[in-house]
Protein backbone atom coordinates (compact mmCIF):
# COMPACT_ATOMS: atom_id res chain seq x y z
CA UNK A 1 0.00 0.00 0.00
CA UNK A 2 1.19 3.52 -0.70
CA UNK A 3 0.98 4.38 3.01
CA UNK A 4 3.63 1.81 3.72
CA UNK A 5 5.87 3.02 0.92
CA UNK A 6 6.28 6.47 2.45
CA UNK A 7 9.35 6.57 4.63
CA UNK A 8 8.64 6.54 8.36
CA UNK A 9 11.05 9.45 8.70
CA UNK A 10 8.58 11.54 6.66
CA UNK A 11 5.77 10.70 8.99
CA UNK A 12 7.89 11.45 12.04
CA UNK A 13 9.09 14.76 10.68
CA UNK A 14 5.58 15.90 9.73
CA UNK A 15 4.40 14.94 13.21
CA UNK A 16 7.13 16.98 14.83
CA UNK A 17 6.33 19.93 12.58
CA UNK A 18 2.65 19.76 13.43
CA UNK A 19 3.39 19.54 17.13
CA UNK A 20 5.38 22.75 17.23
CA UNK A 21 3.59 24.54 14.39
CA UNK A 22 0.03 24.12 15.59
CA UNK A 23 1.01 24.79 19.21
CA UNK A 24 2.60 28.10 18.27
CA UNK A 25 -0.45 28.98 16.13
CA UNK A 26 -2.71 28.34 19.11
CA UNK A 27 -0.49 30.38 21.40
CA UNK A 28 -0.30 33.28 18.95
CA UNK A 29 -4.05 33.23 18.40
CA UNK A 30 -4.67 33.34 22.13
CA UNK A 31 -2.20 36.14 22.69
CA UNK A 32 -3.72 38.44 20.09
CA UNK A 33 -7.25 37.69 21.28
CA UNK A 34 -6.38 38.69 24.83
CA UNK A 35 -3.89 41.38 23.88
CA UNK A 36 -6.26 43.58 21.89
CA UNK A 37 -8.86 43.64 24.65
CA UNK A 38 -6.18 44.23 27.28
CA UNK A 39 -4.71 47.16 25.32
CA UNK A 40 -8.06 48.85 24.89
CA UNK A 41 -9.30 48.26 28.42
CA UNK A 42 -6.04 49.39 30.03
CA UNK A 43 -6.44 52.88 28.56
CA UNK A 44 -9.28 53.65 30.94
CA UNK A 45 -8.27 51.34 33.79
CA UNK A 46 -4.47 51.06 33.95
CA UNK A 47 -4.46 48.89 37.06
CA UNK A 48 -5.46 45.79 35.05
CA UNK A 49 -2.22 45.73 33.06
CA UNK A 50 -0.06 43.66 35.40
CA UNK A 51 -2.61 41.11 36.57
CA UNK A 52 -3.94 40.31 33.12
CA UNK A 53 -0.53 39.41 31.81
CA UNK A 54 -1.27 36.08 33.48
CA UNK A 55 -3.68 35.31 30.64
CA UNK A 56 -0.91 36.04 28.15
CA UNK A 57 1.43 33.78 30.09
CA UNK A 58 -1.08 30.93 29.97
CA UNK A 59 -1.15 31.25 26.19
CA UNK A 60 2.64 31.34 26.06
CA UNK A 61 2.75 28.12 28.07
CA UNK A 62 0.92 26.43 25.23
CA UNK A 63 3.76 27.27 22.86
CA UNK A 64 6.25 25.92 25.38
CA UNK A 65 4.38 22.62 25.52
CA UNK A 66 4.78 22.44 21.76
CA UNK A 67 8.53 23.07 21.94
CA UNK A 68 8.99 20.43 24.62
CA UNK A 69 7.11 17.83 22.62
CA UNK A 70 8.99 18.65 19.43
CA UNK A 71 12.32 18.26 21.26
CA UNK A 72 11.20 14.94 22.75
CA UNK A 73 10.09 13.71 19.33
CA UNK A 74 13.24 14.68 17.53
CA UNK A 75 15.28 12.94 20.22
CA UNK A 76 13.84 9.65 19.05
CA UNK A 77 15.24 9.79 15.51
CA UNK A 78 18.05 7.37 14.69
CA UNK A 79 19.47 5.70 11.62
CA UNK A 80 17.77 2.58 10.21
CA UNK A 81 18.99 0.93 7.05
CA UNK A 82 15.79 0.01 5.26
CA UNK A 83 13.15 2.02 7.08
CA UNK A 84 10.11 1.01 5.01
CA UNK A 85 10.82 -2.65 5.81
CA UNK A 86 11.68 -2.27 9.48
CA UNK A 87 8.54 -2.78 11.63
CA UNK A 88 9.92 -0.82 14.57
CA UNK A 89 10.69 2.10 12.33
CA UNK A 90 7.27 2.00 10.72
CA UNK A 91 5.64 2.02 14.15
CA UNK A 92 7.87 4.86 15.31
CA UNK A 93 7.00 6.92 12.25
CA UNK A 94 3.27 6.52 12.72
CA UNK A 95 3.44 7.04 16.49
CA UNK A 96 5.38 10.27 16.11
CA UNK A 97 3.02 11.53 13.39
CA UNK A 98 -0.17 11.00 15.33
CA UNK A 99 1.45 12.08 18.57
CA UNK A 100 2.31 15.33 16.84
CA UNK A 101 -1.22 15.72 15.51
CA UNK A 102 -2.65 15.12 19.00
CA UNK A 103 -0.38 17.61 20.69
CA UNK A 104 -0.76 20.19 17.92
CA UNK A 105 -4.55 20.27 17.75
CA UNK A 106 -4.98 20.07 21.52
CA UNK A 107 -2.70 23.07 21.94
CA UNK A 108 -4.44 24.95 19.12
CA UNK A 109 -7.81 24.54 20.84
CA UNK A 110 -6.30 25.38 24.21
CA UNK A 111 -4.71 28.57 22.90
CA UNK A 112 -7.97 29.82 21.37
CA UNK A 113 -9.91 28.96 24.53
CA UNK A 114 -7.54 30.74 26.87
CA UNK A 115 -7.44 33.71 24.47
CA UNK A 116 -11.18 34.26 24.30
CA UNK A 117 -11.58 33.74 28.04
CA UNK A 118 -8.63 36.03 28.73
CA UNK A 119 -10.24 38.75 26.61
CA UNK A 120 -13.40 38.49 28.67
CA UNK A 121 -11.33 38.44 31.85
CA UNK A 122 -9.55 41.71 30.97
CA UNK A 123 -12.83 43.49 30.20
CA UNK A 124 -14.56 42.15 33.33
CA UNK A 125 -11.60 43.01 35.56
CA UNK A 126 -11.74 46.58 34.24
CA UNK A 127 -15.35 46.91 35.43
CA UNK A 128 -15.14 44.99 38.71
CA UNK A 129 -11.88 43.84 40.21
CA UNK A 130 -13.38 40.94 42.15
CA UNK A 131 -14.18 39.12 38.91
CA UNK A 132 -10.55 38.59 37.90
CA UNK A 133 -9.80 35.56 40.05
CA UNK A 134 -13.13 33.93 39.21
CA UNK A 135 -12.57 34.14 35.49
CA UNK A 136 -8.96 33.05 35.95
CA UNK A 137 -10.29 29.73 37.26
CA UNK A 138 -12.05 29.23 33.91
CA UNK A 139 -8.77 29.94 32.14
CA UNK A 140 -6.98 27.37 34.28
CA UNK A 141 -9.49 24.74 33.21
CA UNK A 142 -8.93 25.81 29.62
CA UNK A 143 -5.18 25.51 29.83
CA UNK A 144 -5.59 22.00 31.22
CA UNK A 145 -6.69 21.03 27.71
CA UNK A 146 -3.21 21.66 26.40
CA UNK A 147 -1.76 19.54 29.18
CA UNK A 148 -4.06 16.66 28.25
CA UNK A 149 -2.70 16.81 24.72
CA UNK A 150 0.88 16.76 26.00
CA UNK A 151 0.25 13.81 28.32
CA UNK A 152 -1.36 11.71 25.61
CA UNK A 153 1.36 12.71 23.17
CA UNK A 154 3.99 11.42 25.59
CA UNK A 155 2.07 8.24 26.30
CA UNK A 156 1.73 7.55 22.57
CA UNK A 157 5.39 8.04 21.81
CA UNK A 158 7.20 6.51 24.79
CA UNK A 159 7.58 3.18 23.05
CA UNK A 160 8.45 4.70 19.69
CA UNK A 161 12.01 3.69 18.77
CA UNK A 162 13.50 3.61 15.32
CA UNK A 163 15.73 0.71 16.20
CA UNK B 1 -15.31 37.44 10.40
CA UNK B 2 -16.80 39.76 12.93
CA UNK B 3 -19.54 37.32 13.91
CA UNK B 4 -17.07 34.63 15.02
CA UNK B 5 -15.90 35.04 18.61
CA UNK B 6 -12.48 33.56 17.80
CA UNK B 7 -11.86 36.17 15.10
CA UNK B 8 -13.74 39.25 16.34
CA UNK B 9 -10.78 40.68 18.24
CA UNK B 10 -8.61 40.82 15.13
CA UNK B 11 -10.32 43.94 13.83
CA UNK B 12 -12.67 45.10 16.54
CA UNK B 13 -11.23 43.98 19.89
CA UNK B 14 -9.50 47.28 20.61
CA UNK B 15 -12.53 49.40 19.71
CA UNK B 16 -14.82 47.26 21.86
CA UNK B 17 -12.46 47.47 24.82
CA UNK B 18 -12.35 51.27 24.47
CA UNK B 19 -16.14 51.50 24.42
CA UNK B 20 -16.38 49.34 27.51
CA UNK B 21 -13.89 51.63 29.19
CA UNK B 22 -16.10 54.61 28.32
CA UNK B 23 -19.14 52.74 29.62
CA UNK B 24 -17.48 52.57 33.00
CA UNK B 25 -17.62 56.36 33.12
CA UNK B 26 -21.40 56.60 32.76
CA UNK B 27 -22.77 58.41 35.81
CA UNK B 28 -24.18 56.23 38.56
CA UNK B 29 -26.31 56.54 41.62
CA UNK B 30 -23.78 58.31 43.82
CA UNK B 31 -22.92 60.84 41.12
CA UNK B 32 -26.60 61.62 40.54
CA UNK B 33 -27.12 61.94 44.30
CA UNK B 34 -24.37 64.58 44.35
CA UNK B 35 -25.90 66.43 41.42
CA UNK B 36 -29.32 66.46 43.07
CA UNK B 37 -27.86 68.26 46.09
CA UNK B 38 -26.69 71.19 43.98
CA UNK B 39 -28.11 74.66 44.59
CA UNK B 40 -26.53 76.47 41.65
CA UNK B 41 -25.27 75.46 38.25
CA UNK B 42 -21.68 76.08 39.31
CA UNK B 43 -22.07 73.31 41.89
CA UNK B 44 -22.99 70.99 39.06
CA UNK B 45 -19.78 71.97 37.31
CA UNK B 46 -17.78 71.15 40.43
CA UNK B 47 -19.43 67.76 40.86
CA UNK B 48 -18.97 66.86 37.22
CA UNK B 49 -15.27 67.64 37.53
CA UNK B 50 -14.80 64.53 39.63
CA UNK B 51 -16.46 62.27 37.07
CA UNK B 52 -15.27 61.26 33.63
CA UNK B 53 -16.35 64.67 32.39
CA UNK B 54 -13.31 66.14 34.12
CA UNK B 55 -12.66 69.78 33.25
CA UNK B 56 -14.92 70.09 30.26
CA UNK B 57 -16.51 73.27 31.60
CA UNK B 58 -13.22 74.77 32.72
CA UNK B 59 -13.09 77.55 30.14
CA UNK B 60 -16.68 78.64 30.41
CA UNK B 61 -17.31 81.97 32.10
CA UNK B 62 -19.71 81.91 35.01
CA UNK B 63 -22.59 82.32 35.35
CA UNK B 64 -23.20 79.04 33.55
CA UNK B 65 -26.25 78.33 31.42
CA UNK B 66 -27.95 74.98 30.94
CA UNK B 67 -27.48 75.31 27.21
CA UNK B 68 -23.71 75.52 27.65
CA UNK B 69 -23.66 72.40 29.79
CA UNK B 70 -25.69 70.51 27.17
CA UNK B 71 -23.40 71.69 24.37
CA UNK B 72 -20.22 70.73 26.17
CA UNK B 73 -21.57 67.32 27.15
CA UNK B 74 -22.47 66.67 23.53
CA UNK B 75 -19.00 67.83 22.46
CA UNK B 76 -17.43 65.29 24.78
CA UNK B 77 -19.66 62.54 23.37
CA UNK B 78 -18.70 63.54 19.85
CA UNK B 79 -14.98 63.45 20.65
CA UNK B 80 -15.37 59.96 22.13
CA UNK B 81 -17.29 58.81 19.07
CA UNK B 82 -14.64 60.25 16.74
CA UNK B 83 -11.92 58.47 18.71
CA UNK B 84 -13.74 55.13 18.43
CA UNK B 85 -14.39 55.64 14.74
CA UNK B 86 -10.76 56.53 14.09
CA UNK B 87 -9.71 53.25 15.71
CA UNK B 88 -12.24 51.10 13.87
CA UNK B 89 -11.90 48.87 10.82
CA UNK B 90 -14.49 47.73 8.32
CA UNK B 91 -17.26 46.64 8.77
CA UNK B 92 -17.37 48.47 12.08
CA UNK B 93 -16.63 51.80 10.36
CA UNK B 94 -19.72 51.43 8.17
CA UNK B 95 -21.76 50.49 11.22
CA UNK B 96 -20.61 53.64 13.03
CA UNK B 97 -21.40 55.69 9.93
CA UNK B 98 -24.93 54.32 9.99
CA UNK B 99 -25.29 55.64 13.51
CA UNK B 100 -24.43 59.14 12.26
CA UNK B 101 -27.02 59.07 9.46
CA UNK B 102 -29.83 59.61 11.96
CA UNK B 103 -28.25 62.90 13.02
CA UNK B 104 -27.60 63.80 9.37
CA UNK B 105 -31.32 63.52 8.68
CA UNK B 106 -32.05 65.98 11.48
CA UNK B 107 -29.40 68.36 10.12
CA UNK B 108 -30.72 68.12 6.57
CA UNK B 109 -34.28 68.82 7.72
CA UNK B 110 -32.93 71.86 9.57
CA UNK B 111 -31.14 73.03 6.42
CA UNK B 112 -34.18 72.53 4.20
CA UNK B 113 -36.36 74.51 6.60
CA UNK B 114 -33.73 77.20 6.74
CA UNK B 115 -33.46 77.46 2.99
CA UNK B 116 -37.21 77.66 2.57
CA UNK B 117 -37.38 80.48 5.10
CA UNK B 118 -34.23 82.12 3.71
CA UNK B 119 -32.18 81.99 6.87
CA UNK B 120 -28.46 82.55 6.97
CA UNK B 121 -26.61 79.34 6.21
CA UNK B 122 -23.77 80.04 8.61
CA UNK B 123 -26.18 80.32 11.54
CA UNK B 124 -27.84 77.08 10.58
CA UNK B 125 -24.55 75.29 10.32
CA UNK B 126 -23.84 76.11 13.93
CA UNK B 127 -27.15 74.65 15.01
CA UNK B 128 -26.46 71.34 13.31
CA UNK B 129 -25.67 68.31 15.43
CA UNK B 130 -21.92 67.65 15.20
CA UNK B 131 -22.34 63.89 14.81
CA UNK B 132 -24.28 64.52 11.62
CA UNK B 133 -21.69 66.54 9.73
CA UNK B 134 -21.22 65.59 6.10
CA UNK B 135 -18.64 66.87 3.63
CA UNK B 136 -21.07 68.72 1.42
CA UNK B 137 -21.86 71.07 4.27
CA UNK B 138 -19.04 73.32 3.20
CA UNK B 139 -20.80 74.15 -0.07
CA UNK B 140 -23.91 75.13 1.84
CA UNK B 141 -23.22 78.82 1.93
CA UNK B 142 -23.46 78.96 -1.85
CA UNK B 143 -26.98 77.53 -1.95
CA UNK B 144 -29.86 79.95 -2.03
CA UNK B 145 -32.77 77.88 -3.31
CA UNK B 146 -34.12 74.42 -2.60
CA UNK B 147 -33.16 73.26 -6.08
CA UNK B 148 -29.55 74.25 -5.56
CA UNK B 149 -29.57 72.63 -2.13
CA UNK B 150 -30.82 69.38 -3.62
CA UNK B 151 -28.52 69.37 -6.63
CA UNK B 152 -25.28 70.30 -4.93
CA UNK B 153 -25.58 69.23 -1.35
CA UNK B 154 -28.20 66.60 -0.71
CA UNK B 155 -27.28 64.23 -3.51
CA UNK B 156 -23.66 64.25 -2.33
CA UNK B 157 -24.53 62.97 1.11
CA UNK B 158 -24.75 59.29 2.01
CA UNK B 159 -28.47 59.95 2.39
CA UNK B 160 -29.02 60.41 -1.35
CA UNK B 161 -30.23 56.81 -1.48
CA UNK B 162 -32.89 57.54 1.09
CA UNK B 163 -34.20 60.39 -1.03
CA UNK B 164 -34.37 57.99 -3.96
CA UNK B 165 -35.95 55.21 -1.90
CA UNK B 166 -38.70 57.52 -0.71
CA UNK B 167 -39.09 58.83 -4.26
CA UNK B 168 -38.66 62.40 -3.14
CA UNK B 169 -37.62 64.92 -5.72
CA UNK B 170 -36.84 68.63 -5.55
CA UNK B 171 -40.44 69.66 -6.08
CA UNK B 172 -41.52 67.47 -3.18
CA UNK B 173 -39.12 69.20 -0.83
CA UNK B 174 -40.85 72.49 -1.48
CA UNK B 175 -44.38 71.21 -1.09
CA UNK B 176 -44.32 68.48 1.51
CA UNK B 177 -44.69 69.19 5.16
CA UNK B 178 -41.25 69.17 6.74
CA UNK B 179 -42.20 66.58 9.33
CA UNK B 180 -43.37 64.22 6.62
CA UNK B 181 -40.00 64.63 4.91
CA UNK B 182 -38.20 63.88 8.16
CA UNK B 183 -40.26 60.80 8.93
CA UNK B 184 -40.06 59.41 5.41
CA UNK B 185 -36.29 59.78 5.32
CA UNK B 186 -35.99 58.26 8.77
CA UNK B 187 -38.12 55.30 7.72
CA UNK B 188 -35.81 54.62 4.76
CA UNK B 189 -32.78 54.98 7.04
CA UNK B 190 -34.12 52.61 9.70
CA UNK B 191 -34.99 49.96 7.15
CA UNK B 192 -31.55 50.24 5.55
CA UNK B 193 -29.78 50.07 8.92
CA UNK B 194 -31.87 47.04 9.93
CA UNK B 195 -30.98 45.20 6.73
CA UNK B 196 -27.31 46.04 7.24
CA UNK B 197 -27.34 44.67 10.79
CA UNK B 198 -29.04 41.49 9.64
CA UNK B 199 -26.41 41.07 6.96
CA UNK B 200 -23.67 41.25 9.60
CA UNK B 201 -25.15 38.16 11.21
CA UNK B 202 -24.38 36.56 14.56
CA UNK B 203 -24.89 38.40 17.83
CA UNK B 204 -24.86 41.81 16.14
CA UNK B 205 -27.90 40.89 14.04
CA UNK B 206 -29.75 39.54 17.06
CA UNK B 207 -29.06 42.43 19.42
CA UNK B 208 -29.31 45.29 16.92
CA UNK B 209 -32.39 43.64 15.41
CA UNK B 210 -34.10 43.81 18.76
CA UNK B 211 -33.08 47.41 19.41
CA UNK B 212 -34.02 48.64 15.93
CA UNK B 213 -37.37 46.81 16.00
CA UNK B 214 -38.17 48.73 19.13
CA UNK B 215 -37.11 51.97 17.40
CA UNK B 216 -39.39 51.21 14.46
CA UNK B 217 -42.36 50.44 16.70
CA UNK B 218 -41.68 53.52 18.78
CA UNK B 219 -41.71 55.73 15.70
CA UNK B 220 -44.92 54.16 14.41
CA UNK B 221 -46.65 54.73 17.73
CA UNK B 222 -45.34 58.30 18.03
CA UNK B 223 -46.36 59.20 14.48
CA UNK B 224 -49.86 57.83 15.13
CA UNK B 225 -50.33 59.58 18.47
CA UNK B 226 -48.91 62.88 17.22
CA UNK B 227 -51.06 62.87 14.11
CA UNK B 228 -54.33 63.05 16.01
CA UNK B 229 -55.76 66.52 15.64
CA UNK B 230 -53.61 67.43 12.64
CA UNK B 231 -54.62 67.32 9.01
CA UNK B 232 -52.42 64.33 8.22
CA UNK B 233 -54.30 61.82 6.08
CA UNK B 234 -54.44 58.21 7.24
CA UNK B 235 -52.94 57.03 3.95
CA UNK B 236 -50.01 59.40 4.43
CA UNK B 237 -49.63 58.18 7.97
CA UNK B 238 -49.21 54.61 6.84
CA UNK B 239 -46.41 55.47 4.40
CA UNK B 240 -44.26 56.70 7.28
CA UNK B 241 -44.34 53.48 9.32
CA UNK B 242 -41.14 51.40 8.94
CA UNK B 243 -41.64 47.97 7.41
CA UNK B 244 -40.21 45.89 10.21
CA UNK B 245 -40.54 45.47 13.93
CA UNK B 246 -42.89 43.73 16.30
CA UNK B 247 -45.87 45.75 15.09
CA UNK B 248 -45.28 44.87 11.43
CA UNK B 249 -47.52 44.03 9.55
CA UNK B 250 -50.78 43.66 11.49
CA UNK B 251 -50.14 46.25 14.15
CA UNK B 252 -49.10 48.82 11.54
CA UNK B 253 -52.31 48.32 9.59
CA UNK B 254 -54.41 48.74 12.71
CA UNK B 255 -52.44 51.81 13.78
CA UNK B 256 -53.03 53.38 10.38
CA UNK B 257 -56.77 53.25 11.01
CA UNK B 258 -56.72 54.34 14.66
CA UNK B 259 -58.76 57.40 15.61
CA UNK B 260 -57.70 58.22 19.14
CA UNK B 261 -55.26 57.35 21.89
CA UNK B 262 -57.45 54.69 23.52
CA UNK B 263 -57.54 52.71 20.31
CA UNK B 264 -53.76 53.01 19.98
CA UNK B 265 -53.33 51.81 23.56
CA UNK B 266 -55.63 48.82 22.89
CA UNK B 267 -53.70 47.87 19.72
CA UNK B 268 -50.27 48.25 21.23
CA UNK B 269 -50.89 46.59 24.58
CA UNK B 270 -51.81 43.36 22.81
CA UNK B 271 -48.07 42.94 22.27
CA UNK B 272 -46.45 41.70 25.45
CA UNK B 273 -43.27 43.82 25.46
CA UNK B 274 -45.36 46.98 25.11
CA UNK B 275 -48.01 46.06 27.66
CA UNK B 276 -46.71 48.49 30.28
CA UNK B 277 -46.42 51.62 28.15
CA UNK B 278 -48.13 54.64 29.65
CA UNK B 279 -50.79 56.11 27.42
CA UNK B 280 -52.91 58.28 29.67
CA UNK B 281 -52.95 61.92 28.84
CA UNK B 282 -52.67 63.62 32.19
CA UNK B 283 -50.48 66.65 31.96
CA UNK B 284 -49.20 66.56 35.50
CA UNK B 285 -45.88 65.51 34.02
CA UNK B 286 -45.32 62.62 36.40
CA UNK B 287 -45.27 59.99 33.67
CA UNK B 288 -45.79 60.12 29.96
CA UNK B 289 -45.55 57.99 26.86
CA UNK B 290 -42.27 59.64 25.91
CA UNK B 291 -40.79 58.72 29.30
CA UNK B 292 -41.99 55.10 29.06
CA UNK B 293 -40.25 54.85 25.73
CA UNK B 294 -37.03 56.27 27.16
CA UNK B 295 -37.16 53.81 30.07
CA UNK B 296 -37.61 50.90 27.67
CA UNK B 297 -34.85 52.16 25.41
CA UNK B 298 -32.42 52.39 28.34
CA UNK B 299 -33.24 48.83 29.43
CA UNK B 300 -32.68 47.43 25.94
CA UNK B 301 -29.41 49.27 25.54
CA UNK B 302 -28.14 48.16 28.95
CA UNK B 303 -28.74 44.55 27.90
CA UNK B 304 -26.44 44.78 24.91
CA UNK B 305 -23.47 45.15 27.25
CA UNK B 306 -24.17 41.70 28.66
CA UNK B 307 -22.60 40.02 25.62
CA UNK B 308 -19.12 40.41 24.29
CA UNK B 309 -17.90 40.54 20.69
CA UNK B 310 -20.71 42.25 18.82
CA UNK B 311 -21.36 45.74 17.48
CA UNK B 312 -24.44 46.48 19.57
CA UNK B 313 -22.30 47.96 22.36
CA UNK B 314 -21.23 50.86 20.14
CA UNK B 315 -24.79 51.86 19.29
CA UNK B 316 -25.96 51.32 22.86
CA UNK B 317 -23.17 53.42 24.30
CA UNK B 318 -24.14 56.42 22.15
CA UNK B 319 -27.81 56.06 23.12
CA UNK B 320 -27.06 55.69 26.83
CA UNK B 321 -24.78 58.71 26.85
CA UNK B 322 -27.48 60.74 25.13
CA UNK B 323 -29.87 59.70 27.89
CA UNK B 324 -27.25 60.73 30.43
CA UNK B 325 -26.98 64.16 28.76
CA UNK B 326 -30.78 64.47 28.91
CA UNK B 327 -30.59 63.55 32.62
CA UNK B 328 -27.90 66.15 33.32
CA UNK B 329 -29.85 68.83 31.45
CA UNK B 330 -33.02 67.93 33.39
CA UNK B 331 -31.20 68.19 36.70
CA UNK B 332 -29.53 71.44 35.63
CA UNK B 333 -32.88 72.94 34.63
CA UNK B 334 -34.48 71.87 37.93
CA UNK B 335 -31.56 73.38 39.83
CA UNK B 336 -31.60 76.66 37.93
CA UNK B 337 -35.39 77.00 38.25
CA UNK B 338 -35.38 75.82 41.85
CA UNK B 339 -37.87 73.01 41.18
CA UNK B 340 -36.32 70.55 43.59
CA UNK B 341 -39.37 68.31 43.88
CA UNK B 342 -39.13 67.41 40.22
CA UNK B 343 -35.43 66.75 40.24
CA UNK B 344 -35.73 62.98 40.66
CA UNK B 345 -37.53 62.47 37.35
CA UNK B 346 -34.46 61.47 35.36
CA UNK B 347 -33.89 57.89 34.20
CA UNK B 348 -31.01 56.12 35.98
CA UNK B 349 -28.64 54.11 33.80
CA UNK B 350 -27.11 50.79 34.90
CA UNK B 351 -28.81 51.25 38.22
CA UNK B 352 -28.83 47.58 39.18
CA UNK B 353 -25.47 46.81 37.62
CA UNK B 354 -23.21 49.14 39.47
CA UNK B 355 -19.94 47.82 40.88
CA UNK B 356 -17.21 49.53 42.79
Amino acid sequence: MWLQEISPYTWAAIGTALAIGLSVTGAAWGIFLTGTSLLGAAIKVPRIRAKNLISIIFCEAVAIYGIIMAIIFQGKYSYVENPTAAPLAIFAGFALFWGGVTVGFANLACGVTVGITGSGCALADAQNRTLFVKILVIEIFGSALGLFGVIIGIVMTTSAKFN
Amino acid sequence: MQSNIALFNINDGFAEAIVRGFRKGILGRSEYANLEQCEVLDDIKIHLNSTDYADFLANEPSPLHTVTIAEKCTEKLVSEFTYIRANSAEPLTTFLDYITYGYMIDNIVLLITGTLHERDMKELQEKCHPLGYFDAMTILCACKTINELYDYVLVATPLANYFKASRMSEEDLDEMNIEIIRNTLYKAYLEDFYQYCLSLGGDTAEIMGRILSFEADRRSINITVNSFGTELQKSDRETMFPNFGLLYPEGIQKLAKAEDTEQVAAIVKAYEPYSNLYFDNNDDGERSLVDSFFVKEVKLNELSFEQQMHYGVFYSYIRLREQEIRNIVWIAECVSQKLHDKIKQYIPIFDDRRFS
